[in-house]
């Protein structure tokens, strides 16, 4: 399926009509991310008990995204706010939706955390590998001479490290009924269905869960239709291997599901 | 869910300041604390945690006080009175979830235990928290600020905290410091309701029943705004609420302060030295006033005016370097009373100082 | 009304100061009296010298901390120049006969200065580990701020699982709070 035919799908039904169509830029894989996720919603019939929280940063804009009770947080700060309500109501089913700079720097220790806690919640980062709402500036998930406004010579990981391997870190630290994945933009019904295994591992109490999606900046990347989508089907897969890295109950990790799509 | 009652009836205790605000959690229906570990708040969490199992209540201890805030938020948004406790360093962390508190209107509870600073300071006792937990954070203060003396207070004053927090929307605090929650001393529990006190009960703000966009409109924060006019009106609008409770929810103490020369002015535990001195002095025939705002916000603006008004002189006293001063000095702007100064930073201030500093004064 | 007795305790960490501070004050609540007590719990706590705040009076007591003490107990050398700052004219200040030196430390303007024996009286005669107790008998007798039942009582509640285990425990304990008391005497 390409691109373009994913967006053309139908509205998730638990999305709010009346705030479409959305603030992201053209091109930003932010849209994407959130249908299949409504989608998964639907799909679980979750949107009476579905409770959304959303970063700072280019995330911030989905405040409004869907029918959902949802709350905007500080930057880094969605995890303890969906912990907290997860705590102390567990009947809800949280959902902390971040970038890469929320989750893997200023809310690094949050995450961290909550996945060695367990916390029964789902994590939903979205890495385009750098910040976007900010203006482009290096995020730990750059890729190695990736050019942005405070590498404007290209990232040299030296200096500032190699991009940051989220879903493996939580992956490594988290229990036995965590669920991990990383999915892309650029395999929607692959996406659609990490997303809801996610969520059905918090309903049905395993553990943490954690997805973290390839998505695309085409505005702080500078790059046309093409360049975009070969950004997040060859190049980003190069540093950040998609698939499912733990799943409760599997033997081992399932590599790749490169058949499906 | 039913709650067995944690205090039947009154009873008479003799405990730590920690202690105290434990007790007074549970008695106010408080239902999850959120807590990382600094002295001197410690003990608040080790006996929450002994103590909540049995009440059925709860405790999460987090990775460090921004997570402590921001889960006490999302307990509060989940409809449960949340409560956090902390101090020094700890309250400079806390100040980001407290801004968000304040941009929503959610009633988040926090008690702080000032120690020494700045910086690490000392783990003992200060006063020295007073700006920060009036104006800290990216804000305009509105919020509600109890500065307590006794524990008698902090247990009174810990169940008026969630009470106001519930009722205003604004977050609330228990000012207390390192003495108050070190020492011992006796006071009365109770059980609220015996003493005609209502528990103001906590409200959802998600997870209300029916289906978002379908059988009620989703309930959705933000404290983003697109433009300076949207963010303007909605500041307004929280500080129009603000002005209009602040005469409802201001308290204090004042004793001696018709005919005095001059006013000691105090808070919190200082407040219990002034007190001792000005009665002491009082006894010599010096004409001197005792003043102390129970709440630093909103101050007690009214009624420091009205000494303001009468007095020549007002004695600052406080373990800060005039944090206090300062919103005094605010609060009765335009005043012509000197405000002299007895300013300990991060030290306990005796009875003695204060006579000795009065008398110095008045010749 | 008449004022709070203001009693200052001091001592190396481990000789048990904090714990006669406690057991005074819980004493003296029980008897119907207002008691505050307040540790200094600074860094010191770990190898410095510990120092115990304790007011016992007929009415709510007023600030926690004071200047002068009435009763200051200095338990070890260094705990005398710690502790010297709270002696005044009205001063009555007390010492442990063992301390080695102490003589040049201790402070000029006390009312009365008492040496008393506690370490060698506990080390020789009773047993090293109640050598607080016999601090909180001297206490008990020189300020009358509880009664020689109550402090036993405060005793009792405060050990009783020990005592019932080994019921030989609270005879040396009583003894202690005994001997203590005799030791003002013998001070006088």
């Amino acid at each position: 399926m390409s691109l373009a035919q994913t967006i053309e799908l139908a509205m998730p039904r638990c999305w709010r009509v009346d705030t479409k169509p959305h603030k992201f830029c053209p091109g930003c894989g932010h849209g994407l991310v959130l249908k299949a996720l409504g989608y998964a919603i639907d799909e679980l019939g979750i949107q009476d008990r579905a409770v959304f929280g959303c970063d700072i940063g280019c995330s911030l804009l989905s405040w409004d995204f869907f029918n959902l009770d949802t709350i905007q947080t500080h930057h880094g700060r969605t995890t303890p706010v969906i912990t907290g309500i997860k705590r102390a109501n567990p009947k809800l089913i949280g959902i902390a939706y971040m970038g890469d700079g929320g989750g893997y720097a200023i809310g690094s220790q949050h995450l961290v955390n909550a996945a060695a806690r367990d916390e029964k919640i789902t994590v939903i980062l979205v890495n385009n590998t750098q910040y976007g709402m900010t203006g482009g500036q290096m995020a730990p998930t750059t890729l190695p001479g990736q050019k942005t406004e405070t590498t404007p010579y290209g990232r040299d990981p030296e200096k500032t490290g190699f991009p940051f391997q989220g879903p493996e870190m939580v992956a490594a630290i988290s229990r036995a009924g965590a669920y991990v994945a990383r999915g892309t933009v650029a395999n929607f019904r692959q996406l659609q269905r990490f997303l809801k295994r996610a969520l059905e591992n918090q309903m049905a109490g395993n553990g943490f869960s954690f997805v973290e999606v390839i998505s695309a900046c085409p505005t702080n990347w500078r790059t046309n239709a093409e360049e975009t989508w070969n950004m997040i089907e060859h190049v980003l897969p190069q540093y950040f291997k998609v698939g499912e890295i733990k799943v409760p109950g599997a033997p081992a990790a399932q590599e790749g599901e490169k058949k499906d799509g | 869910m039913p709650k067995d009652k944690p205090i039947e009836g009154e009873k008479r205790v003799f405990m730590t300041g920690n202690e105290v605000v434990a007790w007074a959690a549970l008695a106010a229906d408080a239902d999850i604390m959120f807590g990382y570990p600094i002295t001197p708040q410690n003990e608040i969490m080790h006996y929450w945690t002994r103590l909540a199992p049995k009440f059925g209540r709860d405790f999460l201890q987090t990775e460090d006080e921004l997570s402590a805030g921001f889960t006490t938020l999302g307990g509060v948004l989940a409809g449960r009175k949340a409560f956090t406790a902390t101090a020094g360093p700890g309250n400079t962390l806390m100040q980001e979830p407290m801004s968000m508190a304040e941009a929503m209107r959610l009633p988040m509870v926090a008690i702080i235990t000032q120690r020494g600073g700045p910086s690490t300071g000392t783990v003992i006792y200060s006063q020295q928290e007073v700006t920060m937990t009036t104006l800290g954070g990216n804000g305009e203060g509105m919020r509600i600020v109890y500065s307590t003396a006794t524990h008698q207070e902090l247990f009174d004053y810990t169940i008026k905290a969630f009470n106001a927090a519930w009722k205003y929307r604004f977050p609330t605090f228990v000012l207390g410091d390192g003495y108050q929650s070190k020492m011992r001393e006796s006071l009365t529990i109770y059980d609220p309701a015996e003493r005609g006190i209502a528990i103001v009960p906590p409200e959802p703000y998600f997870g209300k029943p029916g289906v978002p966009g379908v059988d009620r409109p989703p309930s959705q924060l933000r404290n983003t705004y697109n433009m300076e006019e949207e963010l303007y009106e909605v500041v307004e609008h929280y500080l129009e609420d603000y002005a209009k409770v602040a005469p409802e929810v201001a308290e204090y103490h004042a004793h001696y302060v018709d005919d005095a020369d001059l006013v000691v002015v105090a808070h919190g535990v200082v407040a219990r030295a002034a007190l001792m001195a000005v009665k002491e002095l009082r006894e010599d025939g010096y004409k001197v006033g005792y003043f102390r705002p129970v709440t630093l916000r909103p101050l007690p603006e009214k009624e420091l005016r009205e000494v303001a008004g009468r007095t020549k002189k007002f004695l600052v006293a406080e373990s800060a370097n005039g944090q206090l001063a300062r919103l005094l000095k605010e609060g009765a702007y335009g005043c012509t009373t000197e405000m002299l100064p007895l300013f300990r930073p991060g030290m306990g201030i005796t009875p003695e100082e204060v006579i000795a500093e009065a008398k110095k004064i008045l010749g | 009304m008449a004022k709070p007795v203001k009693i200052i305790l001091a001592g190396e960490g481990g000789q048990g100061v904090q714990s006669v501070a406690e057991i005074l004050a819980e004493a003296a609540n029980e008897e119907g009296k207002e008691a505050l007590y307040i540790p200094n719990f600074g860094v010191e706590q770990r190898g410095g010298v510990s120092v115990a705040f304790l007011q016992v009076g007929d009415e709510h007591i007023g600030a926690p901390k004071f200047q002068t003490g009435d009763v200051v107990v200095a338990l070890s050398r260094r705990a005398i120049p710690r502790t010297r700052q709270y002696v005044g004219k009205d001063t009555i200040f007390l010492y442990d006969a063992n301390i080695e030196g102490a003589e040049q430390e201790l402070p000029r303007h006390a009312k009365k200065i008492l040496a008393i024996p506690a370490i060698s009286l506990a080390k020789n005669e009773l047993h090293p580990r109640v050598f607080n107790v016999i601090i909180l008998g001297v206490i008990v007798k020189l300020t009358g701020v509880v009664s020689e039942e109550g402090a036993k009582k405060a005793l009792e509640s405060r050990l009783k699982y020990k005592f019932d285990k080994e019921p030989a425990l609270r005879e040396l304990n009583y003894k202690a709070i005994e001997r203590g008391m005799g030791l003002v005497a013998d001070a006088g």
